[in-house]
């Protein structure tokens, strides 16, 4: 049976905060449809947000929500996990909250490889707050403190996990709805830190000032300039230029984080005296 | 009759026209209040993008059994 999102949401936070064509709810359908489609049961999920607009997607989703502190979502999510390792854990986190305040956090994080599904909503601004620009902010855009535009270099904030340590590491954009799908099943069924990387439209915090006048523009700015990384190698640096890649970049097998905390407590028990470690 | 049934919700949908322009088949249309409207059915191929990408989800589109 299809799933649709309808079923999987608290009605009375309906309709939800978001402006007009605001890509936050396309990416939580994607979402809702994967988990829907897996057949978790919705008590055993527990999504984790810090704060911002995409922060907002646990005020409307009807499973275990916990809204938190800005950028400390994934701290949070380590603790939850660690002591509910048999809960699917999914952090929802913005541009500005996971790869700016939170940032020292998302790398942590990955470095442990404990097993939370990150989804980090990439709108390329601080929506909430009005249009500040972020550390994903592409060089050059226009935001509240950029009136002339950013001079600073961005976070491939895939690239930086890949890094850091996530064992799943993935790319699509609100336009390529189908693809964002594939890619959060695979990384909620990855065992270990997964991250998926969710470009999206924010229209009033960025699009208006971007030459980008409505959603449908926006949408159309995904689309042509998104590449699939199993086409990209046919393609020259030059047809490249200006492009980002979507699609599955990481996906390795690596000791997970809360097994390996479990099985230390479980011989440190046997021990019994910790034989006078401490 | 058509294939496909229609689950529109006007109170939620906020006039963002995202489904409008991306259906490949020109089967939805705005209202006179500028709230989605079906209009060419019989068009509709169930691609189901037009619920996948409305960000308010006032689309729900099932197949007939
Ligand atoms: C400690 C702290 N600092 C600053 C803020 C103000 N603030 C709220 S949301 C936000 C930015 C959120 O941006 P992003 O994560 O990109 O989310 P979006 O709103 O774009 O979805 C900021 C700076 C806050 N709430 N708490
Ligand atoms: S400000 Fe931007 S991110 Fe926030 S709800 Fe509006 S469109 Fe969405
Ligand atoms: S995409 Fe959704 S909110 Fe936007 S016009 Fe269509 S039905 Fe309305
Ligand atoms: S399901 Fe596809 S063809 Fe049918 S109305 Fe929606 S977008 Fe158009």
């Amino acid at each position: 049976m299809a799933v649709h999102v309808q079923e999987y949401l608290r009605l009375d936070k309906m309709p939800h905060i978001w402006c007009p064509g605001c890509g936050t709810g396309i990416v939580d359908g994607a979402l809702v449809r994967a988990i829907g489609n897996l057949g978790y049961n919705r008590d055993n999920v527990m999504v984790i947000t810090g704060i911002g607009c995409s922060a907002r997607s646990n005020a409307i989703l009807d499973f275990n929500t916990f809204q938190t502190t800005h950028g400390r979502a994934l701290s949070f999510a380590t603790g939850f996990k660690l002591a509910r390792p048999e809960m699917k854990v999914i952090v929802i986190t913005g541009d500005g909250d996971g790869s700016g305040i939170g940032g020292n956090h998302l790398i942590h994080t990955a470095r442990r490889n404990i097993d939370i599904t990150t989804i980090l909503i990439n709108n390329s601004i601080y929506g909430m707050t009005g249009g500040q620009y972020s550390p994903l902010t592409p060089t050059g855009s226009f935001a509240t403190t950029a009136p002339y535009g950013t001079v600073e270099d961005t976070f491939d904030v895939c690239k930086l996990v890949e890094a850091a340590g996530a064992t799943y590491v993935a790319r699509s954009t609100a336009y390529h709805v189908t693809l964002l799908e594939q890619l959060i099943t695979s990384a909620l069924e990855h065992k270990g830190f997964s991250f998926v990387e969710a470009i999206t439209q924010c229209p009033i915090g960025y699009g208006r000032r971007n030459k980008m006048k409505t959603p449908t523009e926006m949408l159309k700015w995904q689309k042509d300039h998104a590449v699939n990384i199993k086409a990209a190698s046919r393609l020259s640096e030059e047809q490249l230029e200006g492009k980002f890649l979507i699609g599955e970049f990481v996906v390795k097998n690596k000791a997970e984080y809360t097994e390996k905390y479990n099985k230390l407590k479980e011989e440190a028990k046997k021990e019994g005296d910790f034989n006078g470690k401490i | 009759m058509s294939k496909f049934n229609f689950i529109i919700n006007k109170k939620w949908c906020k006039t963002c026209k995202i489904c409008v322009d991306f259906c490949p088949k020109n089967v939805l249309f705005l209202d006179e209040n500028n709230k989605v409207e079906v209009r060419n059915i019989d068009d509709c191929t169930g691609c189901m993008m037009c619920e996948y990408r409305c960000p308010d989800y006032a689309i729900k589109v099932e197949v007939n059994e």
